[in-house]
This record gives structure tokens, sequence and C-alpha cells, in this order.
């Protein structure tokens, strides 16, 4: 790989061994992706946090945050110290949400672990939006813009709804990118790679949030890391839908990056979409592949009787949240079922001020930050059956917790809770 | 068996050099990490895949590619701090997250054959990787 002499001072230990470790995992990192060179960027999206149960075995056994992040963001088995991030970056979600460790059977030496972190990060001058949709509390980059995220529903969201460009980045990656302000200059930051695969056909009307997961888990599944061309939606999806269409696209496959002709901004046209190359592959959706989607999904529910009804994967807007008190308001969810919501905490407080906190949790519900069950592997105790209005939260949560899992839509999991029993289909 | 059972030798490009051996574990579905392993046994826990309770602790992980969350990486390098990485990796496609994980797994790991690994390794076959020099010699079980 070619270095500029300002890479090669890092990689040499002229900005010190954090940051030469940083330079030495990003140059063994770009040879095996096959990159040539490194870029330039200053938008960073990581974790650095040690709050799942291995990390804060870690971080109590090997003598604190700088062994973690040593190990965990730079792959160096020697401590170094720790300096203050170089560029912009930004915390993803967490382990735990502080403000309902009992809730989440923590205990509260957990909680003084997560300060630590909180504090160490907020040392390094690493935002603390703990969110897995930093785009959702004011990280939105620019069209065009080198990034290094990590969280593939913000990778996705990232690339093919802001026109911004970052590769699925991991812990790793991004430690090292936030300490030397570069990253591979691969796949998606170039302008070729970034053109369409496979032409979709959608040849059925998509109703509400929920069907633009089933899109998106049927379509991931088939064009896996590639990037697929939608033609033929009508009006504008909103910000929840093309959330929860990356999000499943990119759990059944590994989409990074899509177009939606007329609403995302590289694809004005289809012409433009898939630029000089012809799509590879034709796929039609329609009213069979959505009713195949929607089984895949549910391919672990069977007992009708829930326990738990999880909501905010990824994590909720306040729209949503908006939504979600509009169907709970005046209502009780039943008294054998945990309903949690998760947001981050900066929508949590406008929560707070909006009066929907007190809304859900007058239904018997909680409106939680930081986290979700999936990433803190906490769920009510005694859950057996869950319902989900996620497709990426129903086909990760049943295969980490051993749990059946529903998929239904806010609506028909807000009916759940309240009911004690999960009775949607597909309509 | 036959002492003198053929080898079969795939060459292609080095993604973290070293050198290994171990029995074959080979699947046509590409992998999850996060949420698709459990990273203290090397155990495959994805709901519809095929490996689902198989782990690949030591042995040769032959698969397309991955798949799914960016913790893929991290779960790859708490596997090997567990004691339960692979001994090596041989794959097809190649992506960040592959990358990344592979480099941090600290395993020999290969890419881009002149032969679909896929197609010449069977679970079960004794496999060589010196990924330093680009080779895989492939040794047929029974």
């Amino acid at each position: 790989m070619r270095l500029t002499d300002a890479e090669k001072a890092m990689l040499e230990g002229a900005e010190g061994p954090a940051v030469a470790r940083a330079m030495d995992l990003l140059v063994r990192y770009g040879e095996a992706l096959g990159a040539e060179r490194l870029v330039e960027t200053n938008n960073v999206c990581g974790t650095i946090g040690a709050t799942t149960p291995f990390m804060r075995d870690f971080a109590a056994e090997r003598g604190g945050l700088d062994a973690v992040f040593s190990e965990f963001n730079l792959d160096s088995a020697e401590v170094v110290k720790v300096p203050k991030a170089k560029t912009y970056a930004c915390h993803l979600q967490q382990g735990m949400d502080p403000e309902n460790a009992e809730a989440m059977g923590l205990k509260p030496e957990m909680v003084q672990l997560f300060r630590r972190g909180e504090a160490f990060s907020a040392s390094l001058g690493v935002q603390l939006m703990n969110t897995c949709t930093p785009y959702q509390v004011g990280n939105l980059p620019k069209k065009g813009e080198h990034c290094a995220w990590m969280e593939s529903s913000a990778v996705v969201y990232c690339n093919s709804v802001l026109g911004a460009r970052t590769n699925t980045e991991g812990r790793e990656s991004t430690g090292a990118a936030m300490l030397t302000g570069r990253i591979p200059y691969w796949g998606l930051h170039i302008e070729e790679n970034r053109r369409g695969t496979h032409l979709v056909r959608l040849e059925v009307e998509l109703a509400d949030v929920a069907d633009w997961g089933l899109f998106g888990y049927y379509i991931g599944e088939i064009v896996q890391d590639r990037i697929p061309v939608i033609a033929g939606v009508t009006g504008t999806p909103d910000l929840p839908r093309l959330k929860h269409f990356g999000a499943a696209a990119s759990t059944s496959g590994g989409v990074e990056m899509y177009h939606i002709v007329g609403v995302t901004p590289e694809a004005p046209t289809v012409e433009a979409a898939f630029g000089p190359k012809r799509p590879v592959e034709t796929i039609r959706y329609g009213r069979a592949e959505r009713r195949l989607a929607y089984e895949r999904v549910n391919a672990t529910a069977r007992d009708r009787e829930i326990q738990f009804v999880m909501l905010g994967c990824p994590h909720y807007s306040l729209e949503q949240i908006r939504n979600v008190c509009r169907l709970l308001e005046g209502r009780r969810i039943h008294p054998d079922v945990s309903l949690w919501i998760f947001t981050p905490r900066a929508i949590r407080q406008l929560a707070d001020r909006n009066g929907y906190t007190r809304i859900i949790k007058a239904a018997g519900g909680k409106l939680m930050s930081d986290t979700c069950s999936a990433m803190s592997r906490a769920i009510p105790p005694g859950t057996r059956v869950a319902a989900f209005d996620s497709v990426k939260q129903a086909h990760y949560l049943p295969a980490i917790m051993g749990i059946q899992g529903w998929f239904g839509t806010t609506a028909d999991c807000i009916e759940a809770a309240v009911r004690g029993r999960f009775e949607a289909d597909l309509r | 068996m036959n002492e003198r059972a053929a080898k079969i030798v795939l060459r292609g490009r080095k993604v973290v050099g070293g050198t290994a051996e171990g029995e074959a574990l080979v699947t046509r579905e590409r992998i999850s990490g996060w949420g698709g392993i459990d990273p203290r046994t090397g155990t495959i826990i994805e709901t519809r895949h095929e490996l689902r309770g198989r782990s690949f602790a030591g042995k040769v992980l032959v698969f397309p590619g991955a798949k799914g969350s960016s913790g893929w990486s991290n779960q790859f390098h708490l596997a090997r701090l567990c004691g339960a990485a692979p001994a090596a990796m041989l794959f097809n496609e190649m992506t960040t997250k592959i990358a990344l994980g592979a480099v941090v797994t600290h395993a020999p790991a290969m890419t881009d054959f002149d032969q679909d690994p896929l197609a010449v390794i069977a679970t079960g076959d004794w496999v060589r990787v010196d990924a330093d020099r680009g080779v895989v010699e492939v040794t047929k079980r029974g």
C-alpha cells in the first residue's frame, strides 16, 4: 500500500505509540483488502465501551479501558495510552441503559463501570450519542463525504440515503480511524463501486414500515453484499421506512448500499443508478415474495402467548415514539408482558419533554436508551416468546437468547402487548 | 486409507500471513459474526444456518464470505481471545467485514483462488494452508 509522508510518520511513531499501532492496523487491514492507499476521514462512528459481559471482565482483569481500547480498537496486545481522537467521532449503541439497569438485571457496579466508560470516551473527545442511528441525532454527513462507520444499519443509511461514503467498518478499524483520520480507500469510497448491480421491480404496494422491513429482508438474502436498484416505488418513503429497509437488507445479506430510483441521491434515474453497468439480475417482489419473507422472519415463532415486546431496532425516531403513544394512550399492557422501547438518549430527553415517556410508563411499558436487547443480551426474566416490529431484531434476538420471536407491524406488537398474545398474520 | 492419497493444490492470495493445518469445515452459506456465532465456543448459532450447532474452533473454515452486522470482526476477535478461533480461513468474497475479521483473528487467511475452494474441499478433508506462499494443500478424507 502507498502511504503519504504523514502516514509513514504516524506508522513510525511520530505521534506516539497508540497512533503508530492504529496505523499499523490500518496497513494490515488495507493490505488484506487489496487497497492501494488510505483516504482521509473526519467522521467516525464506532464503539469503545466495555459494557458487554465479556468486555466488562476483560477491563476488570487487564487493567482498565486503555487495555480494552488497545486490544479491541487497535488489535494491540500491548497496552498503550490512548490519546484524544483526531477526528469527529461518535459512540454507537452500548451494552446497557444505565437508567434502567435494574430492569436489565444489572448490578450497581456494572452501572459504575458504564459511567467510567462514558467518562473515558468523553475524555477522548468521543460524542456520547450511544445509538445505532447517529443520523437521527445530528450526525448527517454530506453527499460524497468519506466516513468510517460501523453498525450495518447505519452504514447502509449513510451510503444510500445520505450519499456519504463508508464501508462497513468494525470496532478495530473505527478505533484506528479516530486516532489517525484515515481509513482504507476501497469499496464504497470509490465512485465506480457505488453503481447498482441488481434491478428490483416492486410489484406490490408497501403499506407501512413493516412492509419495508420484509422487502429488505427478501432482497438482502438474494443480493447479499451487492447493490440493489429499486424501481417502482410510488411516493417518498420516510426515514423509518428507509431505516428499516436498510437494516433488514443488511441483516439477511450484507447490503451496504441501495438505490431507490427517484428517491435516493445517487439514483435520479435507473440509468444513473447503474452507470455503465448492466444489471446482473432482475428480481421481482410481489405478494408471494412478501409472504415468503414474512415466513422466514417468523421461522422461530410457534407459541402465541408472549411475555415480551421489544420495539426500537434500529433505535426509534421521535416520530415512531409518537406513533406508539397514539396506539398506547389510555390502555394498559397485559400484566404478564413487558414492553421495552429503545431510542437514542437525546430523543428520550425530547420524549420526556413531550410527555411520551409518561404515556408509555402509564401503559406499563418502559422507554429505554443507549442499547437494545440484542446488544445487552437483556430480556425480561421468564421470556420464552417475544414480539418485534423489526425484522432485524426478529432475526437476531431469538438466535442470541434462545427464545421464539414474532414479527409484525408496530400496531400488531402493541395489540399483542395489551392482550398477552400475538394473534396477527400478514395482511 | 491410501498413504499416497492424491493431494489437491489451490493457489490464492494471502489475506493474513502464516501457516496452519487442520480439518476442513465447509459451508456454502455466508457466516454472520455478531448474532451468528458464539465466540466463547466458536459455534454457529444463526437460526437457519446449515452449520448451526457446529464449531469452527481449530478447523480450517472454508466459506463464501461474511454477512450481517459490523460486529463481525469483534466476534472473531473475541473467539481468538477465547481460544475458539478457526485454524485458518479460506473464502471467496472480499469485504471489509471479512478482511478486518481475518486480520484481528491472527489466523492465516486466503482468498482469490485459482479453483473454487467450496467445490474442491469437503468437510473432514485435511487442509494445509501456507498463506505466505499462497498455497493450500488438500488431502481428501478416506
